[in-house]
């Protein structure tokens, strides 16, 4: 019992220690590298992710399928011979359709997270930088936007539109950027209060300067944290957007409408419509998720350097 | 404490009046006018014209929002063209069997999570904990229809022993009536739950776990068993009140979800259908009720925090 909360609240445990040696010249991006580097869950994730790009990307250049013209002769085969892991309904080859959905799932992943992250900063600063009632006014905007369960706009949203990777990013994104804002306008409005501002408000910096160089870079670390977790966030609710039949249309395909086609020869006992690409589907958000921790972690390092 | 709770039900309002603008502009942006929808496609646009001139569809939309306001503050949801019943009468249809379901699956996860947290805090790096933490965060990293796919695979295509589909049966209580063709979809929601709850669970029993007053109980000569359920739990349940309070959208979105892949006739696969129809007076209706509960459920929470915890009333 004791034995376990020593750690909390005891002596300095060994890491502690090593990392009061380093040089104080070390930089904060430096620090951060090298904590991430320790942490092998991370370095982990990281390898899933170069992986999966890898995979997705590069793979159907290697390994070469027809995922355009339907072959009904050879639809349904199990996995082995020329088709490692069989044929779906249309004869279609499942691991080159794993790698063309990964294509979609990811970019979709990425571009929504971008999106929310980019809108969710710069209205997070803008409402942290104003305060008073600016402030007050935008965050009961984001407030009552974040009362209204996220599938359910983007669901009724999409509904409206045809499904590309365009449109599909643009109404993540568009849905998303209520975490980023609250996230950076907490880091903005504590950073500044921070000495360092004050200090540089002393030494006569202008507003803009105190923007572009202390408070961007330091809110940056959360910015970043952010997109990691927001990638992982869009994968499954693009999977869940294609299941329920708003994912891209043939021959396009992501994994969400994947799995939902599969969903229908389940029953017939056609496992590998399922487990290889709802398997690619969790170790890819997982990987996310480890890194965004792991980034967390990291950049916590450096706040305690400073 | 009732300046905090007065102040709190105000942003409450304000955000909920915000929630029916929204709702208001989406129905108006998405779904064109209300005679079209009635007409057909085959009306002429000045039969079109001339309906919604005479329904009040043609006057500017702030006064149009005001009464789609006054509707519902009488309770007045709006009405289905596609189904040609009112929102309200369809919501009211289905929301006794989704509530019985949400409820029943929250309870178990509750139920389920409290144990498995504190479990993994007092025991925290054992070989228990990490099997248990590597499998919250697979659970996490799924989305939940894929879970639910996982448990039609094994318990109803691989054993054999539970059906793929819920019970259709009409009645509030087909839980409890037909408990094993029910148990996947509950399985399935409290299943992403519990995977959210018990690392909330085992961060508040760890934070609790360092503090004096466990030491002090601990040195005064009480039963490790007794310190864990008379002073830890207690202690270590705050953060789970506001977290059952936030996690309404994660169950409504879960219920969409679980009962379209089962096929449970609930306010979830009414709205699937309704996406499918297009039929946009149910979809926002819905929309608006779900946001309504989502901010009802944040405002018990902290209400219910700041009377177990004095300290939050001044934030």
């Amino acid at each position: 019992m004791t034995e376990s909360t020593t750690d909390k609240t005891g002596a300095p445990t060994a890491r502690d220690d090593r990392e009061a040696r380093l040089p104080d010249t070390m930089s904060g991006w430096r620090l951060t590298a090298r904590a991430f580097m320790e942490n092998r869950l991370a370095v982990t994730g990281l390898g899933i992710i170069v992986f999966f790009v890898l995979f997705c990307f590069a793979g159907p250049h290697l390994y070469t399928t027809d995922q355009v013209t339907v072959d009904p002769v050879s639809s349904l085969l199990a996995p082995g011979g020329a088709h490692p892991l069989g044929t779906d309904p249309q004869g279609f080859d499942v691991l080159g359709r794993i790698m063309r959905g990964g294509q979609a799932s990811l970019q979709i992943g990425l571009f929504a997270a971008l999106i929310a992250t980019g809108i969710g900063t710069l209205y997070g600063t803008v409402a942290g930088l104003a305060g008073g009632v600016v402030d007050g006014f935008m965050m009961r905007v984001v407030d009552t936007l974040l009362s209204i369960p996220f599938l359910f706009i983007v669901l009724i949203v999409a509904t409206r539109f045809s499904s590309t990777v365009l449109s599909l990013s643009l109404i993540l994104g568009a849905f998303s950027w209520l975490a980023p804002a609250r996230l950076v306008r907490a880091e903005v409005l504590s950073l500044r209060s921070r000495g360092f501002v004050a200090a540089a408000t002393v030494m006569g910096a202008t507003k803009a300067r105190i923007i572009a160089r202390h408070l961007i870079p330091n809110a940056l670390g959360v910015v970043i944290v952010n997109i990691t977790f927001q990638v992982a966030d869009a994968i499954i609710a693009v999977a869940l957007l294609g299941f329920l039949g708003f994912g891209l249309n043939y021959p396009d395909v992501e994994w969400g409408t994947q799995l939902s086609q599969g969903v229908s020869y389940l029953l017939g006992g056609s496992w590998w419509l399922i487990y290889p690409v709802g398997g690619c589907l969790v170790l890819v958000v997982m990987a996310f998720n480890f890194v965004g921790d792991a980034l967390r972690d990291s950049i916590d390092v450096r706040l305690r350097r400073r | 404490m009732v300046q905090y709770v007065l102040r709190r039900l105000g942003t409450s309002v304000v955000v909920i009046l915000g929630v029916s603008l929204i709702t208001f502009l989406l129905l108006h942006g998405m779904s064109g006018s209300p005679g079209r929808a009635i007409l057909g496609v085959q009306a002429s646009a000045e039969a079109v014209a001339a309906f919604d001139r005479e329904h009040g569809y043609d006057r500017s939309l702030v006064i149009q929002y005001f009464d789609y306001l006054g509707g519902l503050l009488h309770g007045d949801l709006g009405h289905s063209y596609k189904l040609n019943q009112s929102v309200n009468a369809l919501l009211a249809e289905n929301a006794g069997r989704t509530a019985m379901l949400s409820a029943v699956a929250l309870i178990l996860a509750i139920c389920a999570a409290v144990p498995l947290g504190v479990f993994q805090a007092v025991k925290r790096n054992s070989i228990g904990d990490n099997v248990l933490t590597a499998l919250t965060f697979v659970a996490y990293s799924m989305p939940v229809f894929l879970l639910a796919m996982l448990l039609i695979q094994v318990f109803a295509m691989g054993l054999g022993v539970l059906p793929a589909q819920a019970a259709q049966s009409s009645s509030d209580f087909v839980i409890f009536t037909e408990p094993r063709a029910m148990l996947l979809p509950v399985l399935t929601l409290s299943g992403i739950t519990v995977a959210m709850y018990s690392r909330y669970q085992r961060s508040a029993a760890l934070d609790q776990l360092a503090q004096d007053y466990i030491r002090v109980a601990r040195a005064k000569g009480l039963s490790m068993r007794m310190v864990l359920t008379r002073h830890l739990l207690r202690n270590a349940c705050i953060p789970l009140v506001t977290l059952i309070g936030m996690s309404i959208p994660l169950l409504l979105t879960g219920n969409l979800v679980v009962e379209s892949v089962f096929n449970y006739p609930g306010l979830g696969l009414l709205f699937f259908n309704s996406l499918n129809n297009q039929d946009y007076p149910v979809l926002l209706g819905y929309t608006l009720v779900a946001a309504t509960l989502t901010v009802l459920g944040n405002l018990v929470a902290d209400v219910l925090v700041a009377a177990t915890d004095p300290r939050t009333r001044r934030a």
